[in-house]
């Protein structure tokens, strides 16, 4: 059962405390998006062995989304961060390429 | 005979008698016994009956690998089946029944199995599944069904408490042998947090069953003073009877107290569940003596080597007068040389490999006893009890030697590190061949939230077989454990006298060549019947991988779960395969361990605690008033109030015509309302809801609909404008926390530049639906507040005082009737719904439930989130577009309506519909149509969504989704019914009732 | 007009810790960031203390603030006192995006008491209680609903929604049973 810190409030939340919410930096497509781009957006979800970004909310605690990126396989939390992002924060990405040199980047 | 020596026994207390009970027969025993040295005490050996063939089972062992000696324990609240005697702890009044026979223990119908076990080879239960299926339901499964499984499940509710604790450490050890008591002196120093955990009633272990001397002394005095010293720490925690069950992601670990089983009926819990989490684990969970296969090593009387000394050492309870003792290795002397001292006979102790010159060997031949190298059992001879055994050459076939009388055989394998917890979260395994034996690899660790090794392997748990070994491995560990915990720490070990052992030699049948009648008298797992044929078998039917020969033979897959029987299988396996034992591998590791109760698993969550039940303030009004309750997500709502003499149904319709013609009050306080205010609120509920809200004026009400971005219907509701940036959005009841979650998850996922706040009020505030033609007349007499058509017409709302309640007043209807919602503090819900009550009896004031409330919703054609829609449906299916802004370039579920195939003609459309004969269409019926799809099944055209008998037009009404929708009106379409047949409805108008609104409109 | 009323009528329960429904109690959930103009007067005014900082209550008297998320406080007052506190906030915070609203029905308030009274919450909460702070407001979960509590005086005040108040009653009491002592 994982342990995930909530970058709001500091808590180190075990997960019946969390709520998960899938692949995180996802970019909504609304209307006048093209048939593929609102397929990706709505199904296409990354399903990596390794390094994976994604939204988790402190439900049982301070209520707000965070974002985490983890490894699926060995369950290391390389870092949380406030879900108020629109990319990993840049020493968070610069610590995962040192851990995982193959990691293609969060894109 | 097995029986109580006259002296020693190291745990138990010979001035307390202890009285039990065995199969009704009364028996006594000691304080401090287990259940199973008290049986052998009393001569007990034979204690069941294995899975298949029904062969009488004694113990074997002596701790919680037993795979035997399972019985049922207590009686009614407190009958538990299943039970290890050898865990179970003696006391004044225990009740024990053995199980898995019938009729009796001592004669049983299912030893036929026995002679037919030609017949149920391994693979029996695959292959008896492929037959024809009429011989498995009337021949096989009967005579399985009377002669399988274990034990017989509790029948009466459990009498007995238990709960859940939560638990923070920085080092967990587990098990408290002279490896973890050491490896906890050393983290309890470093002035970590640490957590010591025994599974069993004593501390150190098999250190004083096996003679170790630590620091000059026997081991008893060094464990004494260990104990003493760690219990003096504030920093360390100790529990006995406290099982590591299982670790987990993270430094998770759960582990069962066992509080009160000699206790029962004192009031404290039963068992705890520990739910602990640690930065590190150190498992110093010991070893596991292996059996050795030999042909009749299941006949009761042959049990380990260990176990038999540990009864003897321990309990002062010998296993038989006269003992032949069989190993590979030179632990087993050490039985040898315990049974001789307590003055009991071994005849002869056949070792299995050829030279034997250990320091071991050599004290027991200079006590006398025989020994035999190079030599095996041939066979064990007896039935119920081991009466003799013959002897043959190791490296031959089986030619008998010699015979030798006696009535117990102590056997040992060699030892098996207990690496469970080591492997449940995904340690790794290295073969031993010295010792062949699987450990640690301290290489390929399970790895924590770090991605750094979260788990330290100590002691036998680690391969470290002796005392010296263990205790400096203990050391190294709890410094290890702590320094990654991030304390400093000396490994600073106590020091044993290291006797010499000579190497085991690896025997995985013996004798080595021994031919198929003496294989299939080899047992590999005792409780499940497996035996060495069998795995071969399996071996040469193609079962390469032992995944699938485990489950093909089911081996290891009995409550023991392998304990005894793994390695040895997998040996016998890879002998089979002509491959190396690291090469086939194990089986996966899983949790528990051990058993855990189930009770323990559910912790506090029974009886009025098993779920929590959400009630609103007017709850207990409701109970009595003999509300029928149904389930709103966690919330009870009354389903309908039946009076003396009335039937569901009746009391529904009653309900629904009183609101109709006089006056219903329902309780409607479940209904979600959140407030949503801010600069930008406007704007973010015109994404959030179909329509436009911010266009909403100040006072005025106004009907929404939210859908998920796929386009499909999710919520609706009444949104209300309070003020010019606030608005008051209701969700359905059970809906709130869900809604609430989805603003918030836009608000700080995706426009958190929007200026916006949300606040859940929905257990602020009672709410009572005021419904009907005397709905206005109640309110008035309660006075305080204009509520007249022309003040507060339909759609708007109002604040005020009710009564002397502040009230805010709704007009808005879900009947079709006059109607107010009153929505006033939670805190005077119950005080303000009993004034309704009173105000409200002149005008036939009358309570309804929530079936009244869907009738009337349906006559009145307005859907239902749940009934007509389950996630697939899109407002437009429901011809509810005039509720969906054609202006808005955006909102949520705006482009997934666009997909072309929610935009085609053919999706089927909301319609009413009335049966010719004015029956009620039955739930879930379907419209079919003509010619068959894809799959061969008939097509269809449409289903039921909502149906009704209408207590007001005293005929059915449905609501249903049909190809065409409301352009088929008119249509005469047929329903099935669940009986094969049809039904035949018109499609209509969905609106049935009073479809020019003119009941509200007054 | 009606006196409210606590959901339980103060139920009580006598174990190794004493378990007490109270209130009906004043709460005030204010929701705004932390560095909004005027925030700190209008708690000031409201309940006369600070502002909480991250995952602290402030104490004083009959009343508190704590801090319930990055944009969210709880003040806690005498029941009667709601109104004139949210007009004082309504003044200190004018022309400020924030949200002030009484909740005190919402919410049933527990007080669990005595020596051992952390034995009693952690049966039910995965908090550690050895690191948990004088001061801190923990939010978590109570076995299956969410429930807010902090250290004071001999004991915890618990506070969680008002529909599960029965449910709640019935955890602390298992809880808090005689015999169950953990240590
Ligand atoms: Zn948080």
């Amino acid at each position: 059962m994982l342990i995930l810190e909530c970058p709001y409030c500091g808590v180190k939340a075990e997960e019946t405390e969390l709520t998960p919410g899938y692949e995180a930096h996802l970019k909504r497509f609304g209307p006048g998006s093209s048939d593929t781009e609102f397929e990706d957006y709505m199904f296409a979800r990354k399903n990596p062995k390794g390094v994976h970004f994604e939204r988790w909310r402190h439900v049982y605690g301070c209520g707000k989304w965070f974002l985490a990126a983890r490894d699926t396989n060995t369950l290391e939390v390389f870092g949380t961060y406030p879900a108020q992002s629109s990319a990993p924060p840049a020493d968070l990405q610069d610590k995962i390429k040192a851990k995982r040199p193959d990691w293609k980047g969060y894109k | 005979m097995s029986t109580r020596l006259s002296k020693g026994g190291r745990l138990i207390d010979r001035s307390a008698p202890q009285e039990f009970s065995f199969n009704g027969k009364t028996m006594r025993g000691l304080a401090g016994d287990t259940l199973a040295a008290a049986l052998l005490a009393n001569d007990q050996m034979l204690l069941g009956r294995s899975f298949k063939y029904h062969r009488p089972r004694g113990l074997v062992a002596a701790g919680p690998e037993e795979p035997n000696a399972i019985v049922g324990l207590g009686r009614d609240g407190r009958f538990e089946p299943n039970q290890r005697v050898t865990t179970t702890e003696l006391f004044d009044g225990l009740e024990a029944a053995s199980q898995n026979h019938w009729p009796t223990l001592e004669f049983d119908v299912g030893v036929i199995n026995n002679t037919l076990s030609r017949f149920l080879p391994g693979g029996f239960y695959y292959k008896t599944f492929m037959w024809p299926r009429a011989a498995w339901k009337h021949v096989f499964e009967p005579i399985i069904r009377r002669s399988a499984g274990l034990g017989k499940a509790p029948t009466a509710r459990d009498a007995d408490r238990y709960e859940y604790t939560y638990s923070f450490c920085d080092v967990l050890i587990l098990g408290g042998g002279i490896a973890g008591l050491q490896a906890a002196l050393v983290a309890g120093a470093s002035g970590a947090r640490v957590m010591l955990l025994e599974q069993s009633a004593h501390w150190g272990g098999r250190a004083p069953v096996d003679g170790d001397v630590i620091e000059g002394k026997p081991a008893e005095v060094w464990i004494n003073s260990a104990v003493q010293t760690l219990a003096a720490l504030e920093n360390v925690a100790m529990r006995l009877r406290t099982m590591g069950a299982g670790v987990y992601d993270h430094g998770y670990v759960l582990a069962e107290e066992k509080i009160a089983d000699t206790t029962p009926g004192d009031g404290r819990p039963k068992h705890r569940l520990w739910r602990i989490r640690t930065a590190q684990i150190v498992t110093a969970t010991g070893a596991i003596e292996r059996p050795l296969s030999f042909a009749g090593n299941d006949i009761p009387g042959v049990m380990l080597a260990g176990s038999v000394r540990e009864y003897v050492v321990n309990y002062a309870v010998s296993p038989g007068d006269r003992t032949v003792v069989v190993t590979n290795n030179d632990d087993a002397y050490r039985t040898a040389i315990a049974l001789v001292q307590a003055g009991l006979a071994v005849p002869c102790i056949v070792d299995a490999r050829a030279s034997v010159t250990g320091d071991l060997p050599a004290k027991a031949r200079a006590m006398g006893i025989r020994v035999e190298t190079g030599k095996a059992i041939a066979k064990v001879k007896g039935g119920k009890r081991v009466t003799g055994v013959s002897l043959c050459v190791q490296a031959g076939e089986g030619a008998v030697l010699e015979e030798i009388s006696c009535d117990a055989v102590a056997m040992s394998g060699g030892w098996s590190p207990v690496v469970h917890l080591w492997s449940h979260c995904g340690g790794k395994l290295i073969w031993d061949k010295t010792r062949a034996h699987f450990r640690p690899d301290a290489s390929r660790p399970p790895t924590g939230q770090d991605g750094l090794a979260m788990v330290v392997p100590v002691g036998n748990a680690n391969g470290a077989m002796t005392a010296a070994e263990a205790l400096i491995c203990g050391a190294k560990g709890g410094a290890a454990a702590a320094e990654a915990a991030g304390f400093k720490a000396e490994a600073k070990a106590a020091v044993a006298e290291a006797a010499p052992e000579a190497d085991m030699e690896a025997v995985w049948i013996m004798p080595q060549g021994a031919g198929p009648a003496l294989k299939a008298k080899m047992w590999l797992d005792y409780q499940n019947d497996v035996k060495v044929s069998d795995v071969q078998l399996a071996a040469r039917e193609g079962y390469t991988s032992v995944e699938h020969t485990k489950r093909y033979t089911t081996l290891g897959m009995a409550t023991d779960q392998g304990k005894l029987s793994n390695i040895n299988g997998l040996a016998v396996l890879a002998d089979a395969l002509h491959e190396e034992i690291p090469q086939v591998g194990t089986t996966t590791f899983r949790p528990p361990y051990a058993p855990v109760t189930l009770g323990a698993l559910a912790g506090e969550s029974r009886g009025d605690i098993f779920q929590p039940l959400r009630k609103t303030p007017m709850h207990a009004w409701h109970e009595k008033n003999h509300a029928y309750f149904e389930p709103v997500g966690l919330w009870r709502r009354p389903y309908t109030f039946p009076r003396a003499g009335e039937n569901h149904e009746q009391a529904v319709h009653r309900e629904v015509l009183n609101t109709r013609t006089n006056l219903g009050l329902l309780d409607a306080s479940t209904l979600g309302k959140i407030i949503v205010k801010g600069p930008d609120a406007g704007r973010f509920l015109d994404m959030l809801y179909t329509g436009v809200m911010s266009s909403l004026p100040v006072g005025k009400c106004r009907y929404g609909l939210m859908c998920s971005e796929q386009g499909f219907l999710s919520d609706d509701g009444v949104v209300a404008r309070i003020d010019e940036d606030t608005w008051l959005c209701h969700t359905t009841s059970g809906g709130a926390d869900r809604i609430h979650a989805w603003m918030e998850d836009w608000l700080q996922c995706e426009w958190w530049d929007w200026q916006v706040y949300t606040a859940n009020v929905t257990e602020q505030l009672a709410q009572v639906a005021v419904v009907g033609p005397n709905a206005r007349r109640v309110l008035e007499k309660l006075g305080g507040m204009d509520v007249s058509k022309e003040t507060l017409p339909f759609m708007q709302w109002a604040d005020g005082t009710l009564g002397g309640f502040p009230a805010r007043v709704y007009r808005i209807s879900f009947s079709g009737e006059l109607s107010y919602e009153v929505a006033v503090p939670a805190s005077m819900g119950l005080a303000f719904w009993e004034a309704l009550h009173a105000a409200g009896a002149e005008f036939g004031a009358m309570v309804y439930g929530t079936e009244a409330l869907h009738i009337m919703r349906a006559e009145k054609g307005f859907i239902m989130i749940g009934d007509e829609t389950d996630g697939t449906i899109i407002p437009q299916d429901l011809n509810l577009g005039w509720a969906i802004s054609k202006k808005k370039a955006d909102f949520l579920g705006k482009r997934g309506q666009e997909r072309n195939y929610l935009a085609s003609p053919d999706r089927w459309k909301l319609a009413g519909f009335e049966t010719l004969d004015g029956s009620v269409i039955q739930d879930g019926a379907y419209i079919p149509s003509a010619g068959k799809n894809a799959n061969g099944q008939g097509n269809t055209q449409g289903r039921v969504t909502s149906t009704y008998f209408s207590p007001t037009l005293k005929k059915g009404i449905a609501m249903g989704l049909i190809k065409g929708g409301m352009d088929r009106l008119g249509d005469v379409v047929e329903f099935t019914t669940i009986t094969g047949g049809v039904v035949k409805a018109k499609v209509v108008d969905p609106v049935f009732y009073d479809k020019d609104g003119e009941k509200n409109n007054v | 007009m009606s006196n409210a009323v606590s959901a339980l009528g103060h139920a009580s329960f006598d174990g190794f810790a004493k378990v007490r429904e109270i209130g009906p109690i004043g709460m005030i959930s204010l929701r705004a960031k932390a560095d909004l103009p005027g925030l700190a007067a209008a708690i000031k005014a409201a309940v006369g203390t600070g502002v909480p900082a991250q995952r602290q209550i402030e104490i004083a008297g009959d009343k508190a603030a704590g801090w319930m998320s990055p944009d969210e406080y709880l003040l806690l007052l005498p029941y009667g006192e709601t109104d004139a506190a949210l007009a004082a906030i309504a003044e200190a915070l004018r022309g400020q995006h924030h949200l002030a609203v009484t909740l005190s029905d919402a919410r049933a308030v527990f007080r669990i008491e005595g020596a051992k009274a952390d034995q009693v919450l952690a049966k039910l909460s995965p908090v550690d209680f050895a690191t948990l702070g004088s001061k801190e407001l923990r939010r978590t979960r109570a076995a299956q609903v969410a429930a807010a509590f902090w250290k004071d005086g001999d004991g915890y005040t618990l506070v969680c929604f008002r529909s599960v108040a029965a449910y709640v009653m019935g955890l602390l009491s298992h809880s808090a049973t005689s015999g169950s002592e953990i240590s």
